[in-house]
């Protein structure tokens, strides 16, 4: 136990302020990096064997955000920081969720909108007030 | 009576200095080097422009009543004979991922000291991303001039697809060019010997975060735009 915890202790002393820092054997990086084409490779055969739906969309999103995280914890050494400075940098962007909520439901408002003044565009502005209802399909 | 003196405040400069003196106070939040700090702060705020770039492409993908035109195939390549779908974006990912760990390397190197292997690594890097601009302008001609793809239009579907992918590859490929133009500067110096003199090779890990930043841009970019 207290094995454990001092040789924690000693892989973490040098991100502990000594801006000399972290001294990683370079094994890591490799293993990472291996790790990120492996994942690239997975993303590139979603899209080659042509997976469709949710099946898709999950296995991109899940490729993608477990790349992201390593890079941003290993390869930047995020892993390695002090909570404050964690919480800094990490916090902020998930503001952008809000916006891409926003935009979203802004989208499909628009993407409606859109359906109904098209097809009321083909008759003269004369009848414009004539609201021809949308079929889908056309 | 020493004492005395020093636990007196000293009078506060006024004006530009005033300012600089008070940043560079005594107040440090985040125990590491400022570079360091300070690009971390650019990243953040790079991170919400790219954002802006992404959303505002969801939001359009959304809005069109037109189709969107099949990323695979339009960005498939026939390589032998075979059409192999987005064979060229899947070389520029693992190309981008490669100079990633290139640089992590360089940045490790660099605290040991290794003038020699720092800067040959970092040159890796900057080549690994000059060949991946080259394909991105091997890319751009093929759509421009192959296709007819333009931002106001393109033969194949919604006319936001063009204006889409210009922006947010384009504002990306000036990032790996800035980058490519950063780390080669640094790398000289590298090898000139000018951070064992100043004493600490932490610049190198502050171009590095630059330049894994841009892969990551680039993960989210090959997600969305690619593959979605």
């Amino acid at each position: 136990m207290a094995h454990g915890h001092s040789a924690e202790a000693a892989a973490h002393a040098p991100a502990g302020g000594h801006g000399e820092g972290v001294q990683h054997p370079i094994k890591i990086y490799l293993w990472i990096w291996i790790l990120l084409f492996v994942l690239s490779t997975f993303s590139y055969l979603v899209d080659y064997f042509q997976l469709q739906g949710m099946l898709r969309w999950s296995l991109i999103i899940i490729f993608m955000l477990l790349k992201a995280g390593f890079i941003v914890a290993i390869f930047m050494h995020m892993a390695w920081e002090r909570l404050a400075l964690k919480l800094a940098i990490l916090l902020p962007p998930l503001a952008l969720l809000v916006l891409v909520g926003l935009m979203s439901i802004e989208g499909d408002y628009t993407f409606v909108t859109r359906l109904k003044s098209f097809v009321q565009q083909v008759h003269t502005p004369g009848e414009h007030h004539k609201v021809p209802e949308y079929t889908p399909g056309h | 009576m020493s004492h005395e003196s020093s636990a007196a405040l000293p009078a506060a400069p006024e004006g530009l200095k005033g300012v600089t003196a008070d940043w560079s106070a005594d107040k440090q939040a985040f125990p590491v080097p400022w570079g360091k700090a300070m690009m971390w702060i650019f990243l953040l705020s790079d991170t919400f422009i790219f954002s802006c770039f992404l959303i505002s492409y969801m939001n359009v993908r959304i809005s069109t009543t037109e189709m969107w035109p099949n990323p695979s195939i339009v960005f498939g390549l026939n390589v032998f004979g075979r059409d192999i779908p987005l064979f060229l974006i899947a070389l520029m990912t693992m190309i981008l991922i490669t100079s990633s760990g290139t640089m992590a390397m360089a940045v490790n190197y660099g605290y040991r000291r290794a003038r020699g292997k720092t800067a040959a690594l970092m040159f890796a890097t900057a080549a690994l991303g000059v060949s991946f601009v080259s394909m991105q302008a091997f890319e751009w001609t093929k759509l421009i001039v192959g296709e007819g793809v333009r931002p106001w239009g393109n033969p194949m579907g919604a006319p936001q697809f063009g204006s889409s992918f210009f922006m947010i590859t384009g504002f990306h490929g000036l990032h790996v060019s800035c980058g490519v133009i950063y780390l080669c500067v640094v790398a000289k110096r590298v090898l000139s010997g000018f951070y064992d003199r100043k004493g600490t090779y932490e610049t190198v890990e502050v171009a590095g975060l630059y330049w894994h930043f841009v892969d990551l841009v680039w993960v989210f970019i090959f997600a969305f735009f690619y593959l979605w």
